[in-house]
Protein backbone atom coordinates (compact mmCIF):
# COMPACT_ATOMS: atom_id res chain seq x y z
CA UNK A 1 0.00 0.00 0.00
CA UNK A 2 1.23 3.41 -1.12
CA UNK A 3 1.18 6.13 1.49
CA UNK A 4 -0.60 8.83 -0.66
CA UNK A 5 -0.76 11.60 2.21
CA UNK A 6 1.30 14.62 2.14
CA UNK A 7 1.14 17.69 5.14
CA UNK A 8 0.92 20.96 4.29
CA UNK A 9 2.23 22.96 7.41
CA UNK A 10 0.95 20.81 9.79
CA UNK A 11 -2.28 20.17 7.86
CA UNK A 12 -2.55 16.79 6.99
CA UNK A 13 -4.29 15.66 3.74
CA UNK A 14 -5.21 12.03 2.09
CA UNK A 15 -3.59 12.99 -0.75
CA UNK A 16 -1.37 15.63 -2.68
CA UNK A 17 -3.91 16.29 -5.45
CA UNK A 18 -5.26 19.81 -5.10
CA UNK A 19 -8.11 21.80 -7.50
CA UNK A 20 -6.64 24.91 -8.26
CA UNK A 21 -8.16 27.81 -7.06
CA UNK A 22 -10.94 29.23 -10.11
CA UNK A 23 -10.84 26.31 -11.94
CA UNK A 24 -13.50 24.34 -9.42
CA UNK A 25 -15.80 26.92 -8.81
CA UNK A 26 -17.08 26.23 -4.96
CA UNK A 27 -17.48 22.33 -5.99
CA UNK A 28 -20.86 21.72 -6.60
CA UNK A 29 -20.48 21.42 -10.40
CA UNK A 30 -18.13 18.67 -10.03
CA UNK A 31 -20.17 17.09 -7.20
CA UNK A 32 -22.51 16.16 -9.62
CA UNK A 33 -19.74 14.28 -11.45
CA UNK A 34 -17.78 12.34 -8.43
CA UNK A 35 -17.64 11.88 -4.35
CA UNK A 36 -15.34 15.44 -3.75
CA UNK A 37 -14.16 13.27 -1.05
CA UNK A 38 -11.27 11.74 -3.19
CA UNK A 39 -9.58 15.01 -3.47
CA UNK A 40 -6.69 16.46 -0.61
CA UNK A 41 -8.20 19.00 -0.40
CA UNK A 42 -9.52 21.88 -2.81
CA UNK A 43 -8.86 25.21 -3.54
CA UNK A 44 -11.83 27.49 -4.01
CA UNK A 45 -12.73 30.42 -6.02
CA UNK A 46 -10.40 33.24 -5.15
CA UNK A 47 -12.33 35.63 -2.71
CA UNK A 48 -12.19 39.88 -2.44
CA UNK A 49 -14.73 41.62 0.08
CA UNK A 50 -16.73 42.72 -2.11
CA UNK A 51 -19.02 41.01 -5.18
CA UNK A 52 -17.30 41.48 -8.00
CA UNK A 53 -18.74 40.82 -12.12
CA UNK A 54 -15.22 40.99 -12.86
CA UNK A 55 -14.27 41.46 -16.79
CA UNK A 56 -16.49 42.17 -19.47
CA UNK A 57 -16.64 39.31 -22.63
CA UNK A 58 -14.88 37.49 -24.02
CA UNK A 59 -13.00 36.18 -21.44
CA UNK A 60 -11.78 33.11 -22.74
CA UNK A 61 -9.45 32.27 -25.80
CA UNK A 62 -8.25 28.96 -26.91
CA UNK A 63 -4.26 28.76 -27.09
CA UNK A 64 -1.61 25.64 -28.58
CA UNK A 65 -1.60 23.36 -25.34
CA UNK A 66 -3.77 25.98 -23.37
CA UNK A 67 -6.02 28.22 -22.62
CA UNK A 68 -6.18 31.85 -21.94
CA UNK A 69 -8.65 33.57 -19.29
CA UNK A 70 -9.71 37.03 -17.89
CA UNK A 71 -12.42 36.32 -15.52
CA UNK A 72 -11.63 38.90 -13.46
CA UNK A 73 -11.98 37.22 -10.25
CA UNK A 74 -15.77 37.03 -10.42
CA UNK A 75 -17.01 36.06 -6.88
CA UNK A 76 -20.35 36.92 -4.90
CA UNK A 77 -17.98 38.84 -1.94
CA UNK A 78 -16.28 37.51 1.78
CA UNK A 79 -19.53 38.08 3.41
CA UNK A 80 -21.80 36.14 0.90
CA UNK A 81 -18.66 33.15 0.83
CA UNK A 82 -18.52 32.50 4.26
CA UNK A 83 -22.69 32.60 5.22
CA UNK A 84 -23.13 30.58 2.04
CA UNK A 85 -20.52 28.71 0.16
CA UNK A 86 -18.40 27.66 3.21
CA UNK A 87 -21.00 26.04 4.67
CA UNK A 88 -22.15 24.00 1.44
CA UNK A 89 -18.85 23.25 0.56
CA UNK A 90 -18.12 21.31 4.34
CA UNK A 91 -21.38 18.73 3.13
CA UNK A 92 -19.53 18.48 -0.01
CA UNK A 93 -15.67 17.87 1.07
CA UNK A 94 -15.23 17.15 4.54
CA UNK A 95 -11.41 17.61 4.72
CA UNK A 96 -9.68 20.54 5.11
CA UNK A 97 -10.62 23.54 2.96
CA UNK A 98 -8.15 25.50 1.45
CA UNK A 99 -9.10 29.34 0.67
CA UNK A 100 -7.78 31.69 -2.17
CA UNK A 101 -7.99 35.14 -1.30
CA UNK A 102 -7.69 37.99 -3.11
CA UNK A 103 -7.43 42.31 -2.20
CA UNK A 104 -7.14 45.25 -4.06
CA UNK A 105 -5.06 46.90 -0.97
CA UNK A 106 -3.28 45.43 2.09
CA UNK A 107 -6.87 46.20 4.55
CA UNK A 108 -8.52 44.44 2.06
CA UNK A 109 -6.05 41.20 2.84
CA UNK A 110 -6.15 41.93 6.33
CA UNK A 111 -9.72 41.90 6.28
CA UNK A 112 -11.08 38.92 4.21
CA UNK A 113 -7.99 37.06 6.19
CA UNK A 114 -9.38 37.96 9.60
CA UNK A 115 -13.19 36.81 8.62
CA UNK A 116 -11.87 33.56 6.96
CA UNK A 117 -10.09 32.87 10.51
CA UNK A 118 -13.22 31.93 12.35
CA UNK A 119 -14.28 29.69 9.31
CA UNK A 120 -13.68 26.07 10.28
CA UNK A 121 -13.93 23.93 7.49
CA UNK A 122 -10.60 26.36 5.92
CA UNK A 123 -7.76 24.94 6.87
CA UNK A 124 -5.74 26.64 4.74
CA UNK A 125 -5.45 30.48 3.70
CA UNK A 126 -3.87 30.92 0.07
CA UNK A 127 -3.53 34.78 -0.59
CA UNK A 128 -3.45 35.25 -3.92
CA UNK A 129 -0.83 38.21 -4.71
CA UNK A 130 -1.46 38.37 -8.56
CA UNK A 131 -3.95 41.11 -7.78
CA UNK A 132 -3.33 44.99 -8.49
CA UNK A 133 -2.68 47.08 -5.76
CA UNK A 134 -4.90 50.09 -6.42
CA UNK A 135 -2.54 52.16 -3.90
CA UNK A 136 0.25 51.67 -6.07
CA UNK A 137 -0.56 52.65 -9.46
CA UNK A 138 -2.11 48.86 -10.23
CA UNK A 139 0.99 47.13 -9.82
CA UNK A 140 0.70 43.48 -8.75
CA UNK A 141 1.82 43.01 -4.79
CA UNK A 142 3.60 39.75 -6.22
CA UNK A 143 5.64 41.51 -8.46
CA UNK A 144 8.55 42.85 -6.19
CA UNK A 145 9.68 41.34 -2.54
CA UNK A 146 9.21 43.98 -0.74
CA UNK A 147 5.03 44.36 -1.41
CA UNK A 148 4.84 40.34 -1.29
CA UNK A 149 6.14 40.36 2.01
CA UNK A 150 4.38 43.46 2.69
CA UNK A 151 1.19 41.09 1.87
CA UNK A 152 2.36 38.48 4.20
CA UNK A 153 3.11 39.92 6.91
CA UNK A 154 0.05 41.99 7.04
CA UNK A 155 -2.04 38.46 6.92
CA UNK A 156 0.09 37.07 8.88
CA UNK A 157 -0.59 38.79 11.94
CA UNK A 158 -4.66 38.97 11.58
CA UNK A 159 -4.75 34.63 11.64
CA UNK A 160 -3.87 31.47 13.19
CA UNK A 161 -4.79 29.42 9.75
CA UNK A 162 -1.29 28.10 7.99
CA UNK A 163 -1.18 31.26 5.28
CA UNK A 164 0.16 29.94 1.52
CA UNK A 165 1.17 32.94 -0.91
CA UNK A 166 0.50 31.91 -3.99
CA UNK A 167 3.30 33.67 -6.42
CA UNK A 168 2.83 35.08 -10.02
CA UNK A 169 5.61 33.68 -12.12
CA UNK A 170 5.29 37.25 -14.32
CA UNK A 171 8.66 37.92 -12.35
CA UNK A 172 11.76 38.62 -12.26
CA UNK A 173 14.14 36.56 -9.84
CA UNK A 174 10.74 34.31 -8.37
CA UNK A 175 13.40 32.66 -5.35
CA UNK A 176 14.13 35.80 -3.87
CA UNK A 177 10.23 37.33 -3.97
CA UNK A 178 9.56 33.16 -2.07
CA UNK A 179 12.60 34.30 0.23
CA UNK A 180 10.90 37.70 1.36
CA UNK A 181 7.73 35.60 1.64
CA UNK A 182 9.53 33.02 3.96
CA UNK A 183 11.02 35.84 6.35
CA UNK A 184 7.60 37.53 6.67
CA UNK A 185 5.88 34.76 8.02
CA UNK A 186 4.76 32.89 5.49
CA UNK A 187 3.85 29.10 6.21
CA UNK A 188 4.10 28.36 2.45
CA UNK A 189 4.43 29.17 -0.71
CA UNK A 190 1.75 28.33 -3.89
CA UNK A 191 2.99 28.64 -7.42
CA UNK A 192 2.20 29.30 -10.23
CA UNK A 193 -0.63 31.58 -11.18
CA UNK A 194 -0.98 32.08 -15.02
CA UNK A 195 1.28 33.34 -17.04
CA UNK A 196 0.43 37.12 -18.25
CA UNK A 197 -0.38 37.04 -22.30
CA UNK A 198 -2.72 37.68 -25.20
CA UNK A 199 -4.25 36.84 -28.45
CA UNK A 200 -5.10 38.78 -31.17
CA UNK A 201 -8.64 38.59 -33.67
CA UNK A 202 -7.06 38.43 -36.65
CA UNK A 203 -10.51 38.75 -39.00
CA UNK A 204 -11.33 42.82 -36.40
CA UNK A 205 -7.83 43.42 -36.34
CA UNK A 206 -8.18 43.78 -32.00
CA UNK A 207 -7.17 42.07 -29.07
CA UNK A 208 -9.64 38.65 -28.45
CA UNK A 209 -9.91 39.27 -25.08
CA UNK A 210 -12.14 42.42 -23.88
CA UNK A 211 -9.77 42.75 -21.29
CA UNK A 212 -6.41 43.02 -23.93
CA UNK A 213 -4.76 40.53 -21.61
CA UNK A 214 -5.20 37.25 -19.48
CA UNK A 215 -3.82 34.93 -17.58
CA UNK A 216 -2.47 31.11 -19.77
CA UNK A 217 -2.57 28.21 -17.83
CA UNK A 218 -2.74 24.28 -19.11
CA UNK A 219 -0.46 22.09 -20.38
CA UNK A 220 1.74 25.19 -22.11
CA UNK A 221 2.70 26.29 -19.01
CA UNK A 222 3.87 22.88 -16.95
CA UNK A 223 7.27 23.62 -17.79
CA UNK A 224 8.10 26.89 -16.68
CA UNK A 225 5.91 25.69 -13.54
CA UNK A 226 8.69 23.09 -12.76
CA UNK A 227 11.41 25.35 -13.53
CA UNK A 228 9.73 27.88 -10.85
CA UNK A 229 8.66 25.04 -8.37
CA UNK A 230 12.37 24.11 -8.67
CA UNK A 231 14.21 27.46 -7.90
CA UNK A 232 11.47 28.37 -5.13
CA UNK A 233 12.84 24.88 -3.40
CA UNK A 234 16.15 26.15 -3.87
CA UNK A 235 15.16 29.90 -2.36
CA UNK A 236 13.24 28.05 0.99
CA UNK A 237 12.22 25.60 3.25
CA UNK A 238 8.64 26.34 3.54
CA UNK A 239 6.65 23.96 2.09
CA UNK A 240 5.60 24.55 -1.36
CA UNK A 241 2.21 23.94 -3.44
CA UNK A 242 3.16 22.91 -7.33
CA UNK A 243 1.11 24.43 -9.95
CA UNK A 244 0.56 25.17 -13.56
CA UNK A 245 -0.28 22.85 -16.67
CA UNK A 246 -0.48 19.40 -14.30
CA UNK A 247 -2.80 17.09 -16.06
CA UNK A 248 -1.80 13.76 -15.26
CA UNK A 249 0.12 12.10 -12.51
CA UNK A 250 3.17 12.11 -13.99
CA UNK A 251 3.16 15.69 -14.76
CA UNK A 252 2.33 15.93 -10.59
CA UNK A 253 5.26 13.37 -9.56
CA UNK A 254 7.35 15.65 -11.64
CA UNK A 255 6.33 18.85 -10.02
CA UNK A 256 6.82 17.29 -6.68
CA UNK A 257 10.34 15.79 -7.82
CA UNK A 258 10.77 19.71 -8.33
CA UNK A 259 9.73 20.78 -5.05
CA UNK A 260 6.25 20.25 -4.58
CA UNK A 261 4.87 18.76 -1.45
CA UNK A 262 1.37 19.01 -2.99
CA UNK A 263 -0.01 19.87 -6.27
CA UNK A 264 -2.63 21.89 -7.77
CA UNK A 265 -4.87 20.98 -11.36
CA UNK A 266 -5.98 23.89 -13.15
CA UNK A 267 -7.31 24.06 -16.31
CA UNK A 268 -7.48 20.76 -17.23
CA UNK A 269 -10.70 20.47 -15.27
CA UNK A 270 -12.04 22.37 -16.94
CA UNK A 271 -11.74 20.57 -19.99
CA UNK A 272 -11.91 16.58 -18.48
CA UNK A 273 -13.16 17.26 -15.22
CA UNK A 274 -12.68 14.28 -13.90
CA UNK A 275 -8.82 14.85 -14.06
CA UNK A 276 -8.14 15.29 -9.96
CA UNK A 277 -10.03 12.01 -9.79
CA UNK A 278 -7.83 10.21 -12.62
CA UNK A 279 -5.08 11.46 -11.26
CA UNK A 280 -5.55 10.19 -7.54
CA UNK A 281 -6.36 6.80 -9.00
CA UNK A 282 -3.26 6.74 -10.83
CA UNK A 283 -0.46 7.65 -8.35
CA UNK A 284 -0.42 4.35 -6.64
CA UNK A 285 1.00 2.24 -9.42
CA UNK A 286 2.81 5.51 -10.63
CA UNK A 287 4.62 5.70 -7.03
CA UNK A 288 5.46 1.43 -6.97
CA UNK A 289 7.41 2.25 -10.45
CA UNK A 290 8.79 5.22 -9.51
CA UNK A 291 9.82 3.09 -6.13
CA UNK A 292 8.46 5.25 -3.18
CA UNK A 293 6.39 3.54 -0.98
CA UNK A 294 5.12 7.30 1.04
CA UNK A 295 4.31 10.00 -2.04
CA UNK A 296 5.87 12.91 0.36
CA UNK A 297 9.23 11.46 -0.51
CA UNK A 298 9.03 12.10 -4.74
CA UNK A 299 8.74 16.18 -2.80
CA UNK A 300 12.20 17.40 -3.90
CA UNK A 301 13.54 14.15 -5.75
CA UNK A 302 15.33 15.47 -8.52
CA UNK A 303 17.49 17.93 -6.34
CA UNK A 304 21.12 16.87 -5.48
CA UNK B 1 -24.13 16.47 -17.21
CA UNK B 2 -22.55 13.19 -18.55
CA UNK B 3 -19.29 12.51 -19.86
CA UNK B 4 -18.87 9.96 -22.68
CA UNK B 5 -17.74 8.77 -26.52
CA UNK B 6 -20.07 9.35 -29.25
CA UNK B 7 -19.72 7.88 -32.31
CA UNK B 8 -19.95 9.99 -35.88
CA UNK B 9 -21.99 7.51 -37.68
CA UNK B 10 -23.07 9.65 -40.84
CA UNK B 11 -22.11 13.06 -41.98
CA UNK B 12 -24.14 14.98 -44.38
CA UNK B 13 -23.26 18.27 -45.98
CA UNK B 14 -26.07 21.28 -45.86
CA UNK B 15 -24.77 24.63 -47.37
CA UNK B 16 -20.83 25.17 -48.43
CA UNK B 17 -19.58 25.37 -44.85
CA UNK B 18 -22.31 24.04 -42.72
CA UNK B 19 -22.93 20.06 -42.06
CA UNK B 20 -24.90 17.73 -40.23
CA UNK B 21 -23.88 15.71 -38.12
CA UNK B 22 -25.67 12.30 -36.91
CA UNK B 23 -23.66 10.33 -33.94
CA UNK B 24 -24.20 7.44 -31.70
CA UNK B 25 -24.24 7.21 -28.04
CA UNK B 26 -25.56 8.13 -24.40
CA UNK B 27 -27.93 10.40 -24.77
CA UNK B 28 -29.72 10.28 -21.15
CA UNK B 29 -28.57 13.23 -19.70
CA UNK B 30 -30.43 15.50 -22.43
CA UNK B 31 -33.48 16.63 -21.16
CA UNK B 32 -34.83 19.78 -23.32
CA UNK B 33 -34.49 20.85 -26.55
CA UNK B 34 -31.84 23.95 -26.25
CA UNK B 35 -29.66 22.42 -24.18
CA UNK B 36 -25.52 21.93 -25.76
CA UNK B 37 -23.22 19.41 -26.17
CA UNK B 38 -19.38 20.46 -25.16
CA UNK B 39 -17.30 18.51 -27.89
CA UNK B 40 -13.16 17.64 -26.94
CA UNK B 41 -11.01 17.61 -29.86
CA UNK B 42 -7.67 15.68 -29.91
CA UNK B 43 -5.91 19.10 -30.98
CA UNK B 44 -7.83 21.66 -29.41
CA UNK B 45 -7.48 22.57 -25.49
CA UNK B 46 -10.79 23.71 -24.88
CA UNK B 47 -13.83 22.04 -25.93
CA UNK B 48 -16.35 23.40 -28.64
CA UNK B 49 -19.79 23.85 -26.91
CA UNK B 50 -22.39 22.91 -29.70
CA UNK B 51 -26.48 22.17 -29.70
CA UNK B 52 -28.39 19.58 -29.90
CA UNK B 53 -30.59 20.15 -33.07
CA UNK B 54 -32.33 16.61 -32.39
CA UNK B 55 -31.83 13.29 -29.98
CA UNK B 56 -33.81 10.28 -29.79
CA UNK B 57 -32.70 7.33 -28.06
CA UNK B 58 -29.22 6.30 -28.84
CA UNK B 59 -29.01 9.02 -31.63
CA UNK B 60 -27.72 12.92 -31.73
CA UNK B 61 -28.31 15.56 -34.42
CA UNK B 62 -25.83 18.24 -34.34
CA UNK B 63 -25.73 21.20 -37.07
CA UNK B 64 -22.40 22.62 -37.50
CA UNK B 65 -20.82 25.66 -39.13
CA UNK B 66 -17.09 25.60 -40.20
CA UNK B 67 -15.99 28.78 -39.05
CA UNK B 68 -12.47 28.50 -37.40
CA UNK B 69 -10.16 25.80 -37.20
CA UNK B 70 -12.20 23.60 -34.15
CA UNK B 71 -15.62 23.53 -35.83
CA UNK B 72 -13.84 22.96 -39.43
CA UNK B 73 -11.94 19.92 -38.40
CA UNK B 74 -15.66 18.77 -37.15
CA UNK B 75 -17.18 19.58 -40.28
CA UNK B 76 -14.61 17.34 -41.70
CA UNK B 77 -14.78 14.38 -39.50
CA UNK B 78 -15.63 11.26 -41.13
CA UNK B 79 -17.46 8.25 -40.07
CA UNK B 80 -16.59 6.38 -37.39
CA UNK B 81 -14.98 9.26 -35.66
CA UNK B 82 -15.36 8.91 -31.59
CA UNK B 83 -15.54 11.96 -29.74
CA UNK B 84 -15.52 12.63 -26.20
CA UNK B 85 -18.96 14.32 -25.23
CA UNK B 86 -20.17 16.26 -22.24
CA UNK B 87 -23.81 16.04 -22.93
CA UNK B 88 -27.02 17.80 -21.27
CA UNK B 89 -25.47 21.24 -20.62
CA UNK B 90 -27.37 24.28 -20.26
CA UNK B 91 -31.40 24.80 -19.24
CA UNK B 92 -32.68 24.51 -22.72
CA UNK B 93 -35.98 25.77 -23.92
CA UNK B 94 -38.62 26.10 -21.44
CA UNK B 95 -42.01 24.35 -23.47
CA UNK B 96 -44.74 25.29 -20.79
CA UNK B 97 -44.22 29.24 -20.72
CA UNK B 98 -45.15 29.59 -24.08
CA UNK B 99 -47.81 31.56 -25.12
CA UNK B 100 -50.35 30.64 -27.92
CA UNK B 101 -48.98 31.51 -31.37
CA UNK B 102 -45.51 30.95 -30.85
CA UNK B 103 -42.86 31.75 -33.27
CA UNK B 104 -39.22 30.07 -33.65
CA UNK B 105 -37.10 32.48 -34.86
CA UNK B 106 -33.27 31.15 -36.06
CA UNK B 107 -30.48 33.03 -37.88
CA UNK B 108 -28.45 30.30 -40.00
CA UNK B 109 -27.32 27.57 -37.97
CA UNK B 110 -28.82 28.57 -34.91
CA UNK B 111 -31.82 27.24 -36.29
CA UNK B 112 -30.54 24.03 -35.24
CA UNK B 113 -31.96 23.57 -31.18
CA UNK B 114 -35.22 24.85 -32.98
CA UNK B 115 -35.76 21.83 -34.97
CA UNK B 116 -35.44 19.79 -31.54
CA UNK B 117 -38.13 22.20 -30.38
CA UNK B 118 -40.52 22.31 -33.02
CA UNK B 119 -40.26 18.35 -33.68
CA UNK B 120 -41.63 18.40 -29.66
CA UNK B 121 -44.02 21.11 -30.06
CA UNK B 122 -45.42 19.01 -33.19
CA UNK B 123 -46.03 15.74 -30.94
CA UNK B 124 -47.93 16.99 -27.79
CA UNK B 125 -49.97 20.05 -30.28
CA UNK B 126 -49.76 21.51 -33.60
CA UNK B 127 -46.42 22.48 -35.27
CA UNK B 128 -45.32 25.99 -35.13
CA UNK B 129 -44.46 28.57 -37.35
CA UNK B 130 -40.54 29.06 -37.96
CA UNK B 131 -38.98 32.44 -38.79
CA UNK B 132 -35.52 31.64 -41.12
CA UNK B 133 -33.09 34.29 -41.55
CA UNK B 134 -30.00 33.43 -43.97
CA UNK B 135 -27.18 35.70 -45.70
CA UNK B 136 -27.59 33.96 -49.37
CA UNK B 137 -30.49 31.23 -50.68
CA UNK B 138 -27.28 28.84 -50.92
CA UNK B 139 -26.47 29.47 -47.17
CA UNK B 140 -30.69 28.21 -46.27
CA UNK B 141 -30.84 25.02 -44.26
CA UNK B 142 -33.00 22.89 -42.66
CA UNK B 143 -36.58 24.25 -44.59
CA UNK B 144 -37.61 20.89 -46.06
CA UNK B 145 -37.28 19.40 -42.54
CA UNK B 146 -39.16 21.96 -40.63
CA UNK B 147 -42.03 21.68 -43.32
CA UNK B 148 -42.10 18.02 -42.83
CA UNK B 149 -43.14 18.25 -39.55
CA UNK B 150 -45.78 20.39 -40.66
CA UNK B 151 -44.04 23.71 -39.82
CA UNK B 152 -45.11 26.45 -41.74
CA UNK B 153 -41.56 28.18 -42.73
CA UNK B 154 -40.95 31.96 -43.82
CA UNK B 155 -37.47 32.86 -44.92
CA UNK B 156 -35.45 35.52 -45.61
CA UNK B 157 -32.15 36.05 -47.26
CA UNK B 158 -29.99 39.18 -46.87
CA UNK B 159 -29.53 39.30 -50.39
CA UNK B 160 -33.29 38.56 -51.48
CA UNK B 161 -31.89 35.31 -53.34
CA UNK B 162 -34.61 33.12 -51.55
CA UNK B 163 -37.72 34.59 -49.41
CA UNK B 164 -38.48 37.74 -48.05
CA UNK B 165 -35.09 40.57 -48.83
CA UNK B 166 -33.90 41.28 -45.36
CA UNK B 167 -33.53 40.10 -42.41
CA UNK B 168 -35.39 37.68 -40.71
CA UNK B 169 -37.48 40.32 -38.52
CA UNK B 170 -38.81 41.85 -41.95
CA UNK B 171 -40.08 38.18 -42.79
CA UNK B 172 -42.04 38.73 -39.28
CA UNK B 173 -43.53 41.78 -39.93
CA UNK B 174 -47.16 40.62 -39.49
CA UNK B 175 -47.38 40.96 -35.83
CA UNK B 176 -49.63 37.52 -35.01
CA UNK B 177 -47.24 36.09 -33.08
CA UNK B 178 -47.13 36.60 -28.78
CA UNK B 179 -43.77 34.47 -28.19
CA UNK B 180 -40.68 33.72 -29.58
CA UNK B 181 -38.12 31.23 -29.54
CA UNK B 182 -35.12 32.45 -30.49
CA UNK B 183 -31.68 31.21 -31.55
CA UNK B 184 -28.88 33.40 -33.85
CA UNK B 185 -26.49 35.58 -33.94
CA UNK B 186 -26.47 38.12 -31.22
CA UNK B 187 -27.40 41.13 -33.44
CA UNK B 188 -30.29 39.03 -34.58
CA UNK B 189 -31.37 38.16 -31.21
CA UNK B 190 -31.35 41.60 -30.30
CA UNK B 191 -33.56 43.19 -33.66
CA UNK B 192 -36.40 40.26 -32.74
CA UNK B 193 -36.26 41.70 -28.97
CA UNK B 194 -36.22 44.96 -30.12
CA UNK B 195 -40.06 43.91 -31.96
CA UNK B 196 -42.46 45.96 -29.93
CA UNK B 197 -45.47 43.51 -30.75
CA UNK B 198 -43.27 40.55 -29.49
CA UNK B 199 -42.88 40.96 -25.89
CA UNK B 200 -42.37 37.54 -24.21
CA UNK B 201 -39.75 34.62 -25.29
CA UNK B 202 -36.85 32.67 -24.77
CA UNK B 203 -33.31 33.66 -26.28
CA UNK B 204 -30.64 30.97 -26.55
CA UNK B 205 -27.30 33.07 -26.60
CA UNK B 206 -23.81 32.57 -27.10
CA UNK B 207 -20.37 32.73 -25.32
CA UNK B 208 -16.78 31.43 -24.87
CA UNK B 209 -16.76 28.89 -22.78
CA UNK B 210 -13.56 27.66 -20.27
CA UNK B 211 -15.86 24.52 -19.14
CA UNK B 212 -19.33 24.98 -20.57
CA UNK B 213 -20.60 23.20 -16.59
CA UNK B 214 -20.51 26.28 -14.82
CA UNK B 215 -17.14 25.94 -12.99
CA UNK B 216 -15.21 28.53 -14.69
CA UNK B 217 -16.89 31.69 -14.55
CA UNK B 218 -15.75 31.92 -17.78
CA UNK B 219 -19.47 32.90 -19.93
CA UNK B 220 -20.85 35.06 -17.67
CA UNK B 221 -23.25 38.06 -18.41
CA UNK B 222 -25.51 40.23 -17.12
CA UNK B 223 -29.10 39.89 -16.34
CA UNK B 224 -31.66 41.71 -14.28
CA UNK B 225 -31.20 39.22 -11.75
CA UNK B 226 -27.47 39.90 -11.99
CA UNK B 227 -24.44 37.84 -13.21
CA UNK B 228 -25.50 34.63 -14.70
CA UNK B 229 -23.76 31.81 -16.30
CA UNK B 230 -24.32 31.33 -20.43
CA UNK B 231 -23.45 27.71 -20.18
CA UNK B 232 -25.57 26.72 -16.52
CA UNK B 233 -28.10 29.44 -16.11
CA UNK B 234 -28.51 29.32 -19.70
CA UNK B 235 -27.78 29.23 -22.87
CA UNK B 236 -31.83 30.39 -22.78
CA UNK B 237 -32.60 33.38 -21.33
CA UNK B 238 -36.21 34.97 -21.22
CA UNK B 239 -36.65 38.25 -22.49
CA UNK B 240 -37.52 39.99 -19.42
CA UNK B 241 -34.63 38.83 -18.35
CA UNK B 242 -31.59 39.97 -20.65
CA UNK B 243 -29.60 43.16 -20.29
CA UNK B 244 -28.39 44.27 -23.34
C1 LIG C 1 -24.39 27.29 -26.30
C2 LIG C 1 -23.74 27.32 -27.68
C3 LIG C 1 -24.30 26.59 -28.70
C4 LIG C 1 -23.72 26.60 -29.97
N1 LIG C 1 -24.30 25.85 -30.95
C5 LIG C 1 -23.74 25.78 -32.16
C6 LIG C 1 -24.31 24.95 -33.17
O1 LIG C 1 -25.31 24.27 -32.97
N2 LIG C 1 -23.69 24.91 -34.37
C7 LIG C 1 -22.55 25.65 -34.62
O2 LIG C 1 -22.04 25.55 -35.74
N3 LIG C 1 -22.01 26.44 -33.70
C8 LIG C 1 -22.57 26.53 -32.46
N4 LIG C 1 -22.00 27.33 -31.50
C9 LIG C 1 -20.81 28.10 -31.84
C10 LIG C 1 -19.59 27.21 -31.79
O3 LIG C 1 -19.32 26.84 -30.46
C11 LIG C 1 -18.37 27.96 -32.33
O4 LIG C 1 -18.59 28.28 -33.67
C12 LIG C 1 -17.12 27.11 -32.23
O5 LIG C 1 -16.77 26.91 -30.90
C13 LIG C 1 -15.98 27.75 -32.96
O6 LIG C 1 -14.82 27.01 -32.78
P1 LIG C 1 -13.62 27.13 -33.82
O7 LIG C 1 -12.47 26.39 -33.31
O8 LIG C 1 -14.11 26.76 -35.16
O9 LIG C 1 -13.37 28.70 -33.89
P2 LIG C 1 -12.22 29.55 -33.23
O10 LIG C 1 -12.62 30.96 -33.42
O11 LIG C 1 -10.89 29.12 -33.72
O12 LIG C 1 -12.35 29.17 -31.73
C14 LIG C 1 -11.52 29.71 -30.73
C15 LIG C 1 -12.23 29.64 -29.39
O13 LIG C 1 -13.34 30.52 -29.38
C16 LIG C 1 -14.54 29.83 -29.13
N5 LIG C 1 -15.60 30.37 -29.99
C17 LIG C 1 -15.46 30.86 -31.24
N6 LIG C 1 -16.65 31.26 -31.72
C18 LIG C 1 -17.57 31.02 -30.74
C19 LIG C 1 -18.96 31.22 -30.62
N7 LIG C 1 -19.67 31.75 -31.61
N8 LIG C 1 -19.56 30.85 -29.48
C20 LIG C 1 -18.87 30.32 -28.48
N9 LIG C 1 -17.53 30.10 -28.52
C21 LIG C 1 -16.89 30.45 -29.64
C22 LIG C 1 -14.22 28.39 -29.46
O14 LIG C 1 -15.06 27.47 -28.77
C23 LIG C 1 -12.79 28.28 -29.04
O15 LIG C 1 -12.69 28.11 -27.65
C24 LIG C 1 -22.56 27.37 -30.23
C25 LIG C 1 -21.99 28.11 -29.20
C26 LIG C 1 -22.56 28.09 -27.93
C27 LIG C 1 -21.94 28.89 -26.83
C1 LIG D 1 -10.71 30.26 -15.31
C2 LIG D 1 -9.61 30.42 -14.29
C3 LIG D 1 -9.85 31.15 -13.13
C4 LIG D 1 -8.85 31.32 -12.18
N1 LIG D 1 -9.11 32.02 -11.02
C5 LIG D 1 -8.16 32.13 -10.06
C6 LIG D 1 -8.43 32.77 -8.83
O1 LIG D 1 -9.56 33.22 -8.55
N2 LIG D 1 -7.42 32.89 -7.91
C7 LIG D 1 -6.17 32.37 -8.14
O2 LIG D 1 -5.29 32.46 -7.29
N3 LIG D 1 -5.90 31.73 -9.29
C8 LIG D 1 -6.86 31.60 -10.26
N4 LIG D 1 -6.57 30.92 -11.43
C9 LIG D 1 -5.22 30.36 -11.62
C10 LIG D 1 -5.19 28.87 -11.28
O3 LIG D 1 -5.57 28.63 -9.95
C11 LIG D 1 -3.79 28.29 -11.56
O4 LIG D 1 -2.85 28.93 -10.71
C12 LIG D 1 -3.33 28.51 -12.99
O5 LIG D 1 -4.41 28.35 -13.88
C13 LIG D 1 -2.20 27.57 -13.41
O6 LIG D 1 -2.58 26.22 -13.26
P1 LIG D 1 -3.19 25.34 -14.49
O7 LIG D 1 -2.24 25.48 -15.64
O8 LIG D 1 -3.26 23.95 -13.95
O9 LIG D 1 -4.51 25.93 -14.81
C14 LIG D 1 -7.57 30.75 -12.40
C15 LIG D 1 -7.34 30.01 -13.55
C16 LIG D 1 -8.33 29.81 -14.50
C17 LIG D 1 -8.05 29.00 -15.72
S1 LIG E 1 -17.95 28.23 -19.29
FE1 LIG E 1 -17.18 27.83 -17.30
S2 LIG E 1 -18.78 28.70 -16.11
FE2 LIG E 1 -19.60 28.84 -18.09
Amino acid sequence: MVDLSVTLAGVKLKNPIIPASGTFGYGREYAELYDLNVLGSFSFKGTTEEPRFGNLQPRIAEAPAGMLNAVGLQNPGIDAVIDQEVPHMATLFHGPLIANVGGFSLREYEDNCRKLNDCAPVGILEVNISCPNVHAGGQNFGSDARSAAQVTRAVRAVTDKPVFIKLSPNVGDIGAIARACEEAGANGICLINTVLAMRIDLDRRRPLLANRTGGLSGPAIFPIAVRMVWDVYEAVKIPIIGCGGVASAEDAAELMMAGAAAVEVGAANLRDPYTCKKIIEALPALCSRLGVNKISELTGGAHT
Amino acid sequence: MKESCFTLEKIRTLTEDTCELILRGDTSAITRPGQFVNLALPEKFLRRPISVCDWWEDTLVLLIRAVGEGSRCLTQSRPGTVFNVLSGLGNGFATSSAGARPVLVGGGVGAAPLYGLARRMAQVGTAPTVALGFRRAVDALYIREFEALGCRVMTATEDGSLGTRGFVTDSMAEACWDYAYVCGPTPMLRAVCDLPWLTDGQYSFEARMGCGFGACMGCSISTVHGSRRVCKDGPIFTREEIVW
